[in-house]
């Protein structure tokens, strides 16, 4: 009988252990904490050239990560870059005349959205698309490069 | 020439009946899996037995691997001073990969040769017909349980093996090597996502419990009854899971993974 209950407790334990595991897996490892739970609304904004942004690709204000890119899409009509981010809900005072371009994060690093307010009264609210003035996109380093060995042959 | 066609077709012949007896008795063990609910015992006793005696060897197992993983990794990534990525690339490793994988194969070797063996023993040493000549079905006595704390177990050995992995790569890395101990958690948060790696490793888990226990309880039941046989029995069920955990995992791999 003493050894059932040796065996029933380290089943027990092994269970719990595991089930432990999974859950440091779930909120330590991954990234369940940051915006999954949290409310969020959407933002949209039009570029010409998106580079390498992907979806989930980071949105940030001031270097501080406010939101992540939901869906990007490519407008047949405009012939132009769709991204739709959504923003958690606590930074809601992004105002209209805000601009967003795409970044690197260093040399060869992943790229992400930067927001930067302007001086407006009224905000973006939920299904607000950034004026289409106020998008700078992706530097493409071929091109830089391109064009300056254009810029450099012309000069000659 | 005429005899080398014949066997030809007798090994192939012999394939398809194992592959065919393999799946009836997979069926016939999952009907009989509601009767193992009924007596939680047995499947108390195959729970210890396929799980709580592996998890020495997972947790040491997973803790050599992760600090392999960080040693390996940080060698490579500082010549590109991408040492701050060190988390990511250890948790990635471990939670998409290696714990699954190496988990599976490990748990062949220990649990699932076991698993073959001690069936392979019953059947040599009359049990099993002993059972259905009492009228109780092997099948629901025998097998049903240990499936089930085989197809249990692995889901929380491989969380086991890779929590104690990403915690391995943390001592060397950060304690030996000297990353920065708030670039290794928060790198590797920014970049695990739960839905993409850590369910689908979870997936995977399950898959290779199923696949692995499946294989050591048939190689069991469907042994020649002589101890050669149960010895070869015991091989097969080491060599047939480790070649079905690989190639799986490359299928699962390329169905999860594979879009970007």
């Amino acid at each position: 009988m003493k050894q059932t209950k040796t065996m029933e407790m380290l089943v027990g334990m092994f269970v719990a252990a595991g089930l432990a595991a999974l859950f440091v897996l779930a909120m330590q490892v991954s990234n369940l904490s940051s915006f999954r739970e949290e409310g969020s609304y959407t933002l949209i904004a039009r570029f010409d050239n998106i580079g390498g942004l992907k979806v989930r690709s980071a949105v940030k204000a001031a270097g501080v990560v406010v939101g992540r890119v939901a869906n990007v899409d490519f407008d047949n009509e405009r012939q132009e870059a769709v991204v739709t981010m959504r923003i958690n809900e606590r930074y809601n005072r992004f105002t209209d005349d805000t601009s967003a371009g795409i970044y690197t994060a260093g040399l060869l690093g992943e790229q992400y959205i930067g927001l930067e307010s302007g001086g407006s009264d009224e905000y973006l609210v939920d299904g607000s698309e950034i004026d289409a003035g106020l998008t700078q996109s992706a530097i493409v380093l071929e091109k830089l490069i391109g064009k300056l060995v254009m810029d450099k042959a012309g000069g000659q | 020439m005429l005899d080398w066609i014949r066997r030809l077709g007798a090994g192939w012949i012999q394939l398809f009946e194992k592959l065919g007896r393999g799946h009836l008795f997979l069926w016939k063990t999952l009907v009989g899996l509601p009767s193992v609910l009924v007596r939680p015992r047995l499947l108390l006793a195959q729970l210890f037995s396929v799980g709580v005696l592996s998890l020495m060897l997972i947790a040491v197992s997973g803790l050599f691997v992760g600090m392999v993983l960080a040693l390996q990794g940080y060698n490579t990534l500082v010549d590109f001073s991408a040492e701050e990525s060190l988390g990511v690339m250890v948790a990635l490793s471990m939670v998409r990969e290696l714990g699954p994988v190496v988990t599976a194969l490990l748990f062949a070797g220990r649990a699932g040769s076991a698993l073959t063996a001690e069936i392979g023993l019953m059947k040599a040493t009359e049990q099993l017909s002993g059972m259905e000549m009492m009228a109780v079905d092997p099948l629901h006595r025998v097998i049903a349980p240990r499936f089930l704390a085989g197809f249990v177990s692995m889901p929380l050995l491989v969380a086991i093996f890779s929590a104690v992995g990403i915690w391995g790569g943390y001592f060397v890395g950060v304690g030996l090597l000297g990353v920065d101990e708030g670039a290794y958690w928060a790198q590797m948060q920014a970049k695990v996502d739960l839905h993409d790696d850590v369910l689908n490793g979870v997936i995977k888990s399950l898959v290779f419990g199923f696949v692995t226990t499946w294989i050591a309880v048939f190689e069991g039941y469907d042994t020649i009854p002589t101890s050669e046989g149960v010895s070869r029995a015991t091989t097969r069920t080491v060599v047939h899971s480790a070649f079905a955990v690989l190639a799986l995992d490359f299928v699962l791999t390329a169905l999860m993974f594979g879009d970007n």
